[in-house]
């Protein structure tokens, strides 16, 4: 049988596939069809795994067959390439990683492989997940589906573009500051940002640790929480993983909204939004209104400088990481020179793209004597501050509802000179990284055919009543269901 | 906020970063500017408050001391940019 999968969600693959209407392979066939037919406008993909994928489809239909079914049994995915994957070329949309091919699957991939996911493709992004357009890849551009001569935000832009594209029906992302949201929002797909500690990171090719997490950018609400099912829960391969009992996400979606306390902190609206995106957001709180929730604007006053906290502990951790890049154990490495120091400043100096450069400079300057206490443990300091922010304004609301972005997707190119304009654009996702708290951005709207996000934020491993407030939107709006043209 | 030459070395230097001449400059603009917009921070009275290094309070993580096959040599090196056996081949570290 024929069938466009250009806005399948996992929901409605998993209805044919256990009902035998069609196979994972037809299925994964028809996506990698999919792929040939747009990819080539997008360029959302750095590697096409599709003999892979169809042996896993295969599998997967011999499990279905054994009635054998978890939740995404047969379903393709894909997953940013900043996650490692035994086997399969796994870059960082960099020159240093080239040629990497990692020995050991990320804790995330394990679990999709066992729930029987399809791994379909890795997807383009910004190097070493740093920017937010995806321009920052040392490969290619990804173009939004939405208008192609503009950004698809980033860094897991080609994770957005993808899903948006129908390439997948759903894709792993990394947030360190928006990463997942972001580009959601650019792309009109659902984002999650997890609460630090709910998704295993080992395996992510490291950025900024304490800001980091995975996360699942999909079509809607519903198949996000299934994905989170899957790849939330423990792993002692990871310090930082915070034991808790296994959720449901996905059983708990349908719940009354009615009563639920929404805030709405004003600063998120001071920062160039655009009034499109703010009118967006007001049509939104409307909806959340009739259905029953009460809306109060309130403060958070030391939002405007979660902007300098990130660029300050972002790059300082990115300095950190980074600094197992010297050409000896994988990796890019140039030989042609004498000394050991002399071919490692190459090998960073020629391995390492401009935007990498930059915060492993601005880290490094931070962290370094003299300025430490100044830059490093002030930013840290302040980071205390916007917590506690965060706590108090939670003991008031069940959730906060901001702007994602405070534009639509700007053009290829437009900010890519100007780093500082650059990081103005994850302004709004920022301070949920920082203080460690789960976000969600859902589709909210367009202005002139482009997306605008809405982004709901709740306390730590609140991922429930973000989800379920994510979904009831969505159950009364239809932005979700527009797909591009292309 | 103005970082001189000699600090954007210094910086690389300490990074073991290299960067060319034209890079120098670049970064001696866009670093300056980047960190001026940041000194912001200043304004924040931070008296008597602790710096938040994780936002997940966890105590010390142990590990069970137990022992479990470590990789394969093999798939140890199979990224290795140069090898001779089972060694990664690196440049004279004292001369």
């Amino acid at each position: 049988m024929t069938i466009d999968v250009s806005s399948f969600t996992i929901v409605e693959a998993r209805k044919l596939l256990d009902a035998k209407e069609i196979s994972s392979v037809e299925l994964t066939r028809a996506y990698l069809d999919r792929i040939d037919a747009v990819d080539g406008k997008v360029q959302a993909l750095m590697t096409v795994t599709g003999d892979l994928a169809l042996k896993q489809a295969k599998d997967a239909d011999a499990a279905i067959a054994r009635g054998e079914v978890a939740a995404l049994t047969g379903v393709p995915v894909i997953l940013k390439d900043v996650l490692c994957t035994k086997g399969v070329r796994t870059t960082c949309s960099s020159k240093m990683l080239e040629n990497f091919i990692p020995p050991y699957d990320a804790g995330v991939v394990e679990r999709l492989k066992a729930r029987g996911a399809v791994i379909i493709a890795k997807a383009n992004m910004d190097e070493f997940a740093m920017g937010s357009s995806t321009e920052n890849s040392v490969y290619f551009t990804t173009h939004n589906p939405w208008d192609l001569t503009r950004v698809p935000g980033g860094s897991s832009g080609g994770s957005a573009a993808a899903v948006s594209a129908g390439e997948a029906p759903a894709a792993l992302g990394s947030d360190t500051g928006g990463s997942i949201r972001q580009p959601a929002s650019f792309c009109s797909v659902t984002g999650l940002k997890p609460t630090y500690g709910l998704v295993s990171r080992y395996g992510l090719i490291a950025f900024a640790s304490s800001l980091d997490q995975i996360g699942p950018l999909t079509q809607d609400v519903a198949d996000s929480a299934l994905m989170l099912n899957a790849i939330a829960g423990y792993d002692p391969r990871d310090s930082t993983s915070v034991p808790q009992p296994e959720a449901d996400y996905y059983g708990c979606l349908g719940g009354s909204v009615k009563g639920m306390r929404l805030g709405v902190p004003k600063e998120y609206f001071a920062q160039g939004v655009t009034p499109e995106v703010k009118a967006a957001v007001d049509a939104a709180l409307k909806v959340y209104e009739d259905l029953g929730c009460s809306i109060e604007e309130c403060s958070l006053p030391t939002t405007s400088y979660a902007l300098a906290v990130y660029y300050i502990i972002a790059p300082s951790e990115a300095s950190a990481n980074l600094a197992r890049y010297d050409g000896v154990r994988y990796g890019f490495s140039y030989k042609d020179t004498g000394s050991m120091w002399q071919a490692m400043e190459k090998t960073r100096g020629l391995g390492f793209g401009p935007e990498v450069k930059r915060r492993i400079m601005l880290g490094t300057y931070a962290l370094s004597a003299g300025y430490y206490d100044a830059w490093y443990v002030k930013a840290q300091k302040v980071r205390t501050v916007i917590r506690r922010e965060f706590d108090a304004a939670f003991e008031k609301y069940d959730a906060l509802i901001t702007p994602t972005a405070p534009t639509v997707p700007f053009k290829i190119g437009e900010k890519a000179a100007d780093p500082f304009s650059m990081y103005l654009s994850d302004i709004c996702t920022i301070p949920v990284n920082i203080a460690g708290l789960p976000g969600i951005s859902i589709q909210a709207g367009f202005a002139d055919n482009l997306p605008i996000g809405l982004q709901i934020i709740g306390k730590p491993f609140s991922e429930k009543t973000i989800l379920n407030l994510g979904h009831a939107y969505q159950q009364n709006t239809a932005w979700h269901k527009r797909r591009p043209k292309l | 906020m103005e970082l001189t030459k000699e600090e954007v070395l210094h910086i690389a230097r300490l990074a073991r970063l290299g960067i060319e001449d034209a890079e120098i400059d670049r970064l001696q603009g866009e670093l300056s500017d980047i960190l001026g917009h940041f000194t912001v921070l200043s304004q924040v009275d931070t008296e008597g408050v602790p710096p938040t290094a994780h936002t997940v309070a966890q105590c010390n993580v142990l590990g069970y001391d137990e022992p479990a096959p470590s990789l394969p040599t093999e798939e140890v090196l199979s990224n290795a940019p140069d090898r001779d056996g089972d060694f990664f081949r690196i440049h004279a570290v004292l001369e």
